[in-house]
């Protein structure tokens, strides 16, 4: 069972306190409930495992050094999270400025109407297929397909399951931008499950329900 | 009292919005009426409300062997 919220904010400020009046141990006890979240946040914007573990390590080094002038007017989650995001943002810039540069300048056509690409009824994917490898770097393969402007909205709203005012936090863009881009990736994430991922979708016909689940 | 029809294309444009709760009730019922009369826009919602599912299941992206660890290590270098 998860913590309730308010107690897990009284928590974390008594943490804190005790942290910047020197207690560096009670740092890992502060940390170890957002190690998943640092880590998801540091790969979903560099993509590879080593690369995101050199962010979240260097996040971490920073949420260390600046945890005096946490205020406590976000939440330490969205604050570490913010942390998280700029450095992955500043490690894509010096790693690959041209292409960070062609990927940013790229206008999204966020305006326009979406229209799904099949209207296949498949039965549910369970969670628990997760644990089956092949399914989650399914899943991950087509969330590492999309732009990273929706690929962001989409692991700090559906991964991390943060608020809407708690991702416009984060990455700085409006509420509206937050929604629009939201739903654009995950119509999009919808489409690449769709068709062909058991092998059995052929375009202009009607899809078999031809999985083993 | 009747629910003024809604088109594929409307709903398509607030399918996310409806997942998350975020539409005023009169329009939740028009999206409701059109799905009960639309199986293609009905496989397009459930399909998406099964992609969020997985989204926001804890073992989709598993953290590299020994990455805890490092990161303390690391902690525990500061000066």
């Amino acid at each position: 069972m998860s913590i309730p919220r308010p107690l897990l904010q009284t928590n974390e400020a008594q943490l804190i306190k005790r942290i910047c009046d020197g207690e560096r141990e009670a740092f890992y006890e502060l940390l170890h409930p957002y190690e998943r979240m640092i880590y998801a946040i540091a790969i979903s914007i560099v993509k590879n495992p080593a690369d995101a573990e050199e962010v979240a390590q260097e996040a971490v080094l920073k949420a260390f050094s600046n945890l005096v002038s946490f205020r406590g007017d976000a939440k330490f989650s969205t604050w570490l999270a913010q942390i998280t995001y700029n450095e992955a943002k500043m490690k894509l810039r010096k790693a690959r400025p041209h292409l960070y540069e062609s990927i940013d300048a790229q206008q999204q056509n966020e305006d326009g109407d979406y229209s799904p690409t099949d209207f296949a009824d498949w039965r549910p994917i369970p969670s628990e297929l997760l644990e089956v490898c092949e399914i989650r770097e399914t899943l991950l393969n087509a969330i590492n397909l999309l732009s990273s402007t929706y690929r962001e909205v989409l692991v700090l709203r559906d991964v991390q399951l943060l608020s809407i005012k708690e991702t416009t936090t984060i990455l700085g863009i409006s509420e509206a931008a937050v929604k629009t881009r939201l739903h654009r990736a995950r119509l999009l994430l919808r489409d690449s499950l769709a068709p062909g991922f058991d092998g059995f979708w052929i375009k202009g016909q009607t899809y078999r329900k031809v999985r083993p689940w | 009292m009747t629910t003024i029809e809604i088109s594929c294309v409307e709903v398509w444009r607030e399918i996310s919005n409806y997942l998350d709760e975020e539409l005023s009730p009169d329009l939740r019922d028009r999206m409701e009426a059109h799905f009960s009369a639309c199986a293609h826009c009905t496989a397009v919602l459930d399909g998406t409300r099964n992609a969020v599912a997985l989204l926001g299941d804890g073992r989709l992206f598993q953290m590299p062997e020994g990455f805890s660890k490092r990161l303390y290590k690391k902690i525990q270098g500061l000066p």
